[in-house]
Order: C-alpha cells, then structure tokens, then sequence
C-alpha cells in the first residue's frame, strides 16, 4: 500500500494483541455468500509512472485555445496568494470545525468569507457555501417555499439553464412546482425576461407563488430590470431571488440594494479555476428575517471562557445531524476551501482591484463586439450588458465546430444553451473577462471574417 | 472582549487601512462602464477591506496555524475517514490541462479530463459491483438525495406511487432522514437490536407496499458489519422496495463486500472519505452514486459516454428521457474526482484490498488497548471504527464524553466523533484510519487511558479542558442567542479610500 505506515512486524504485533490469528478472521462477520468476487483493477501503480499518466491525460485536454467561453464558468486571473495559502495542509486536510478550539482558523475565515459576501451582495446572512450555482439557487427557490408555506416557483428563463434544470429536479422531489417566465422576444428589451407575463403569472389567485428567481447579468449576458421585477414579486407576497455573478457585484447594483430577499450564484469567479465544472462555490445569501431558513452551516462571532473573541458554528438547529428529516436541507459536506479560495482572492486585489476586473472584462467586451460586428457577426440584443453578449451568425453550431478548427473557442452556440427559444437559432454568447486579449479578438475575428466570407463565397449557409 | 488572545488574529477587515494593496490588477479605461445604466450600477461601493499581499499572506498562515488538521497530527475523527492525503493528488488536480478546461468546452477539447471520467465510472463499479456509475453529485448527501430521486422515479415509471415511506435505522447519519424528507419522503426510523445490528424483526414490521427504500449504512455508524443483510435486503425486494447503501463506511470492507453484488440497488461513494481527497475544512467532497441496472435509465444527466471511434462525449440533452435530470451544474467536481482517480490508480487492487485490511486492523487494535479503561458496547470485532463509552466514567466522576475530547486536545490529538451514534451513551466513536502507525495508536490509546486517569483523580482538569488551545470552550448559547454572522465594523465607516 503506496501510503501505509506500517513496518515489516507491526501488522504481526497488532494481531497478537488483539488475539487473533489473521487479519481475515476480522472479517469473518461478512456472510460467505456475500463476500466480495476478487476486485479486478490494474496493478499498483508507483507514483512515478502514475504522474506521467496524470500528465498525459491532461495534456489531451486542449487550454491553449482563444477562448470566449463563460455561461456560468468565467476564465479570470487569480493571484498566487490564493493557492499558495490553500496547499497549506492546515486548510485543506482539516474537517468541518465540529472542535471550535482547534478549529479557530477554518471559522475565522468562513466568518470573514460571510461578511466579504455579505458586503458584496449587501444582504445580511451568507451560509457557509454550498455545492455550485445550481444547487445554491435550488436551495434558494426551497427557501422561498418554507418561508411563505407556499409551494410555486417562478423562474426566468434567462436563468443558467443548469440551474433551472438543477431546480426542476429538486422541486419535483419536494413536490414543489417551477414554471418558467419566458423571455421578451424582440424590440429593445428582448432577451430579457418578460415583466408583463411574470405580472401576469403572479396574479393568478389559485396559485399563489413562493418565489420569482431572476438572473442578474443573466444568461445571455443582459442586464435585467432587477428593481422592478423585485416590486411585482413583493407585490404579490412573494419573496424575490437574484442569481448573482459576485464579480459584477463591484459594480452592479447588489440584490441588497434593489430588494431581494435571497441571493444565489456561483463564487467561482472569485479566483477559482475552472476544472471542467468544479469544485466550485455555491453562494446563498438572505435577509436577517430570513436567517431560521438559509440552508448550510453558518458560523457566528462569540467568546470564549476567558472572554476572548472567537468563532463557532451557531444556529445548529437547521441542521441535519441536530434536526434529522426536519433539517432546512441534508447538506453536511459543503465548499468550505472553496470558500477560502474566493476570501483570500477578494483580500489580495481589493475592492479597487475587484472593480477593474469587472470593468476590464466590460471593456475587453465592447473590444469584442466591435471586432465581431465589423466582421460580419452583430449583436443580436440591443440592451445594456457587462462582460458576456449574444452575437447573430449563420448557421451558429456548424460556425462554431469550423472556428474551433482555427483554434478559437468561439463561445457557446445559443441554440444548445436554450434550444426552445427559436428567437436565439442563430447565436453565439460569447464572453470576455480581463485575461482576453487583443491578440485573441483579433484571432477570432479574422477567424470569423474568414469563414463568413468563405459561406458566402460557397453559396451561404451549409 | 479581549479582541485577541495570544495567538488569535485579526479579521481581515481590522487588518484593512485605506489605500493599502493594489497594483494587481490594470486600470481599465475611464469609460468602460459607460454603456451600462445609472439604475444598474452599484451606488455603495462594497466595503472590502484594503489589505497589502504580506498582510494577506500572514493572516492567512496564521490563521491556519490555528487548526488541526491531518498534516499536523492524528484525526480520529469517527464516521469520517481521515486517513493521509497523498501529496501527487494536489499536483495532478493543478495541472494546467486539468484546471484550465472550461466545463462548456467542447467534447473534442475535453477528452483527457473525458476519459479520466469515464475510467473512473469503471473502477467506482467494479469496486462497488454496481452497474454504471454517475459521478456528478459534490458530497454524500447530494448523492443521497440524487440515489432516493432515482428510487423515486423508479417506482413512479411503473406506476407505483403509493411507496411513500423510507426506512432509516435510528443509529443511521442525519443525512439519511434529512435526504428522505427533501425527496419527499416520510422517513420510518427503525430501532437497533441490542447486538448494534437492525431490529430485523422491527424492520419487517415496518416494511411494507407504502416503502419505497431501506437506506442502510454498512458497516453501521457503530463500525459494525450488518450481519443480516442478507435477509434485509431480501425482505426488501421482497416487498418491492428497493436498497440504497450509505457508502460513508467503504473504507472497511473494499475488496470485501460489493454491495452491487450483495443486493443493493444503489450507494453513493464519498471521495473524501474512502478515496482521500481532501477534506478542505468541510468540503469539497463529491459523492459519485452507483446503481444496478433497473436504475441506470433514472441516472443524472449528462453521463460521460465512450463513442465507437473510442473517443469520450457528454450525453447530449434528451438523449436519456427518463433520468431524474441534472443535479447541479455542468459535470461534476472533476478537480476532486482527478484526486481520487489517482488514489485508486495507486492502490490497485492489492493495494485496495490492504487499506481496508488495515483500517480494520488499527480500530480492532485500538478497541483491544481502550477495553479495560472505555466501556465498550460492542464486543465482537469491529471493521473500521467503533463506539467506545465513557458512560461509566461519568456516573462515577461527573466528566463527560464531551470533557474528554477536550482534554484529548491538550494532548495533541484531535478529539473523535462524540455523542453520535445517538444510541450509545455518552459514545465516542473513534476511526483510526490505515494511515497510522503503531507508535501514533498507541500514543492515543495512552493519552485516552490516561485522561480515564485523571478524571478519577482531578475531575476539574478534565472539565475545564481544553488548557492548550488557541480558545477555551466557547459560548455557544450566546452565539446563538444574539447571532452575529458577519462583520459590520467596515459599512458605512471605512469604505474603500477612492481613486
């Protein structure tokens, strides 16, 4: 065994004292019928031959591509502090601080990550992380049910569709029901969700509505009107979720500030890597007149017998291992170094630093707009965004299989990311953060320019 | 309130002074937020604290120095498999291949990571005698939940809507009952018989054409193997319920027992426990579920599929109608599934087969060295872990299971879990893990003796443990009381110094 302690006699010297004959008689309360078939795997591999086995599977990977991809996953320069502090084995081989003395250091710093999000998302109450933005905006939608007893969800469908989908699977187990508030289809607010239908949708007086879940930016990258759809869902009893980017959050306006009662989202943003979709970070924060319902562990400021400051977690009773089948969630395991991970991020560049990197990403993408639509790829929405916008091409899916060819990952075809929405058949969302460079607008534009020239040169559309 | 004690450190936001920090980042350029609406932006900036990089730097090695954790010491912590994390598995999880793909990347772009998947889907199913194998939920309990989804939709596509119910032992983790009520389920405790095993006798009376699913830990939460599994799991089917296995305790029986084999319908995997990844401070895990065959149609969307060529992809949208759907985002946590791929790649099956082997060897050990000093509950051998109980010590001297971990801070270890199993008094559940040495057990199992000791002769030192840490006990009531969840001292005083 590649990591085990023992010496040539310690095996011998533990069975003798424990009395028995071998280490199978351990195992002998295993019915013979059910005992295991031998386990057949590969030999033990020694870590010499297994690293090069790691390295060649990663190496098929391709990350050395322009890329314009984001819908969720944002590329974004991380300082080394981040993982330097998290290889320390101190942070990331410890447990969840059930022992609060020896565990100061893993609760100061969810404390400190609660409040780094609480002033971001100026919300009162931020839980300790959850699995990613899809578990943490199912669990905000939950929320919402416990809360007004009421058991209908509405959910905009320029909301992640992962995480409409995560929220599907989750309402159906709790017998709960999701219904979508479609998009604005043209003219200058489309794409963006449909304010009169969700008016519509919340007036219907035999089924009263739990929660409206809307996405700011949201899916195809446009600026929604978050005060006004927070006034119809308050107005019809309804408690109001934003889906939060928490970058963004240095420069648009936070849930707190327009009134959302719940914010949900995924941290990885703040200096995470992108991993092929995780570990990430799933973000839930509220109101304080929310706090008996957030799900997750929360972690509280209090002292100790001598009167010294310290941390701990509190408000245990929503838990599952106190509160069993009438726990706010089953969640026990959550993201904690994750957590760690966007706390020492926001603490190296700052909040000045945060804000550039918001306004860089904005920046690069009207760079990244311009040089599509001069060659030849308009956006296809006229309202406002930040960092991420659709762009109109022929025949988006098959473009976007040739552009990979010229090495240019060229975003996301909109027809997969939301294929009943026939108004986006022919898009591209396509995004920019500030490690997009000129050189890479550049690539995909000319790129682009040649195969849309190519298109019309063959007779148009394949 | 003392702000800080001896080795107790300021927040970050204490820390801050305007002005401080910065220069990571470019300035972007003045307009870059001019196309946005006035409504849409922020009028308060974020009170962030403004820090320099050493500042950062030493608070955050300070503050880990204040944890205990694996690499500084022993973790007996029961139920929870602290076993060594082997360092090659942070090096490959960094890999830039790895930790640089975009979980939207195109299938031809992402065929390392694909494969790696893929694979590891084979050796969870081997492993476990499952059929297939989903790797997207991100700790036990979410594969909890997304195993009772599959059992609810199982029994809903033939039209048996009535199964309601779910069967948990009472000594079972709190998961179970919590993941029963969130997959809308009415959760049947059943009681344990005085050998630690289930009430088979209850069990069957509890069973039923309202039962949906038994949901079983095995080896239980006592450390003890389920002898009448066998029967269980045939009464189970007998009555057209199904059996999931909470996988939490695997790492004593790998090479032993494959529950696929034995009669479970589905488990779930905990990475962090039996596959080493780690346990980062609470999380991240990932909680893979592996199911027999009636179950793979139900299984998570999107599966890691191998095409004819031999090349990986991604099950497209619909492709499966009847899955439950997604569970959360995109894929799965692939940078914690790099790490355990890697663990078991190491191991093999020799290698598997030992570290069970010798998980089981250093708890029976153990037991052996604590028996005469620790009641303990259950005197046949136990697999990975066991209850000691100092129920005994109590009645005689007033210290509690509770004083005693504190105490065991003083002495360098970190304390196991305790008061859980909620069936034995006043329990110590102690899992020692196959990464120990001789001379780290014994050293433990004297420390516990030797608290025995003093609880008999100097009660109050035991009591007013721990004298060592960082922090004495903490109150807990007043945290809860008067909840103060974040910090407050920054908003509205020291905002952000400007440009």
């Amino acid at each position: 065994m590649p990591y085990g302690p023992h010496a040539a006699d310690d095996r011998a010297r533990m069975l003798e004292a424990i009395g028995v004959p071998s280490v199978d008689a351990l195992f002998d309360d295993i019915p013979e019928p059910l005992r295991a078939s031998p386990l057949r795997l590969d030999d033990p591999e020694p870590e010499l031959e297994l690293s090069a086995r790691l390295a060649a599977l990663a190496g098929r990977n391709r990350v050395d591509l322009a890329s314009f991809l984001g819908a969720g996953a944002y590329r974004h320069w991380s300082p080394a502090t981040v993982d330097q502090m998290l290889l320390r084995g101190e942070w990331y081989t410890a447990y969840t601080p059930y022992q609060p003395e020896v565990s100061q250091g893993t609760l100061q710093s969810i404390y400190e990550y609660q409040s780094l999000l609480a002033e971001l998302t100026a919300l009162d109450v931020v839980s300790a992380s959850h699995y990613d933005g899809g578990a943490a905006t199912a669990e905000a939608a939950l929320m919402t049910c416990r809360a007004t007893r009421r058991d209908r969800i509405l959910v905009s469908r320029a909301v992640h569709p992962h995480y409409r989908q995560t929220l599907e699977t989750y309402a159906q187990g709790a017998g709960l029901v999701a219904d979508e508030v479609p998009l604005v289809a043209d003219g200058p607010l489309a794409g963006t969700t449909d304010l009169a239908a969700l008016e519509r949708m919340l007036a219907d007086p035999y089924r009263p509505v739990a929660g409206v879940v809307v996405a700011q930016p949201n899916v195809l990258g446009l600026l929604e009107d978050m005060p006004d759809a927070g006034r119809l869902a308050h107005a019809a009893g309804a408690l109001f979720v934003s889906v939060i980017e928490p970058v963004s959050l240095a420069v648009l306006a936070p849930p707190g500030e327009y009134g959302a009662d719940i914010a949900a989202g995924e941290g990885q943003p703040l200096g995470i890597p992108l991993s092929y979709g995780g570990p990430y970070l799933g973000i839930v924060a509220c109101t304080d007149a929310l706090v008996r319902q957030i799900p997750g562990r929360l972690v509280g400021l209090t002292t100790d017998l001598d009167g010294r400051r310290a941390f701990v977690m509190t408000l245990r009773a929503r838990e599952q291992d106190i509160r069993r089948e009438k726990a706010a969630s089953n969640i026990c395991t959550n993201q904690a170094l994750l957590a760690l991970a966007a706390s020492i991020y926001v603490a190296t560049i700052g909040p000045h630093g945060l804000r550039d990197v918001a306004a860089l990403g904005a920046a690069r993408a009207a760079e990244l707009e311009a040089a599509l639509a001069a060659a030849g790829a308009p956006r296809a929405h006229d309202g406002p965004y930040l960092n991420e916008f659709v762009v109109r091409v022929p025949d988006a899916p098959a473009l976007h299989a040739r552009l990979l060819d010229r090495g240019v990952l060229a975003g996301i075809p909109t027809a997969s990311l939301l294929p009943d929405e026939p108004s986006l058949a022919d898009g591209l969302l396509v995004c920019a953060t500030e490690v997009t460079t000129a050189a890479d607008i550049d690539r995909f534009a000319s790129a682009l320019r040649l195969e849309l020239a190519g298109a019309t040169a063959t007779g148009g559309v394949r | 309130m003392t702000v800080v004690g001896d080795r107790l450190q300021p927040t970050i936001f204490e820390r801050s002074r305007p002005g401080r920090g910065g220069g990571k980042i470019p300035h972007p350029p003045n307009d870059a937020l001019g196309r946005i609406p006035a409504g849409a932006l922020r009028a308060t900036p974020a009170a962030l604290p403004e820090l320099a990089e050493p500042d950062v730097v030493r608070h955050y090695v300070n503050l880990s120095q204040l944890n205990y954790a694996v690499d500084t010491g022993f973790y007996p912590l029961g139920s929870c498999t602290m076993k060594f994390n082997p360092k090659l598995n942070e090096w490959a999880a960094r890999l830039p291949g790895f930790a640089g793909l975009h979980p939207m990347a195109p299938d031809a772009v992402a065929q390392g990571t694909l494969q790696l998947l893929f694979e590891l889907e084979e050796l969870l199913a081997e492993i476990s005698g499952m059929d297939a194998v989903t790797l997207q939920p991100a700790a036990g309990a979410h594969g909890e939940l997304t195993g009772i989804l599959m059992v609810r939709a199982y029994h809903r596509s033939r039209g048996d809507t009535d199964r309601t119910e779910v069967l948990v032992p009472d000594s079972s983790h709190g998961t179970n009952p919590a993941t029963a009520t969130m997959a809308g389920f009415r959760t049947i405790t059943i009681p344990s018989a005085p050998d630690g095993g289930v009430d088979v006798e209850a069990f069957r009376a509890a069973l039923g054409p309202r039962t949906a699913a038994i949901m079983i830990t095995n080896p239980s939460t006592l450390g003890l193997f389920e002898r009448r599994i066998g029967e269980l799991l045939e009464a189970t089917h007998a009555a057209g319920a199904l059996a999931y296995m909470d996988g939490a305790n695997l790492n004593a029986i790998l090479g032993r027992f494959k529950p696929g084999e034995a009669g479970f319908d589905v488990m779930h995997f905990n990475t962090h426990k039996t596959f080493s990844t780690p346990h980062g401070g609470g999380g991240p895990g990932a909680g893979p579920v592996g199911v027999r065959a009636r179950l793979v149609p139900f299984l998570p969307a999107p599966r890691v599929l191998r095409a004819e060529d031999g090349s990986f992809r991604l099950e497209r949208p619909g492709e499966r109608p009847r899955s439950i759907g997604r569970m959360r985002s995109f894929t799965g946590s692939s940078g914690v599934l790099v790490r355990a791929y890697a663990y078991i790649r190491a191991h093999g099956a020799a290698g598997l087969r030992e570290v069970s082997d010798d998980a089981v060897l250093a708890a029976n050990y153990l037991k052996h060295r604590l028996a005469g000093t620790y009641q303990v509950p259950f005197e046949r051998a136990c697999k990975h872990e066991f209850v000691a109980s100092a129920a005994d010590i109590r009645h005689r001297t007033g210290v509690r299971t509770l004083d005693i971990a504190k105490r065991l801070i003083d002495k360098g270890y970190h304390p196991p879990t305790i008061y859980f199993p909620l069936t034995v008094e006043e329990a110590m559940l102690i899992e020692p893990t196959e990464t120990e040495s001789l001379e780290t057990l014994d050293g433990f199992a004297d420390a516990l003796i030797e608290i025995a000791r003093e609880a008999e002769t100097d009660a109050a030192l035991v009591t007013s443990a721990p004298h060592d840490a960082p922090v004495r006990r903490l109150d807990e009531a007043t945290a809860a009381r008067q909840p103060n969840l974040r910090w407050r001292g920054m908003t509205g005083a020291l905002l952000p110094c400007p440009d």
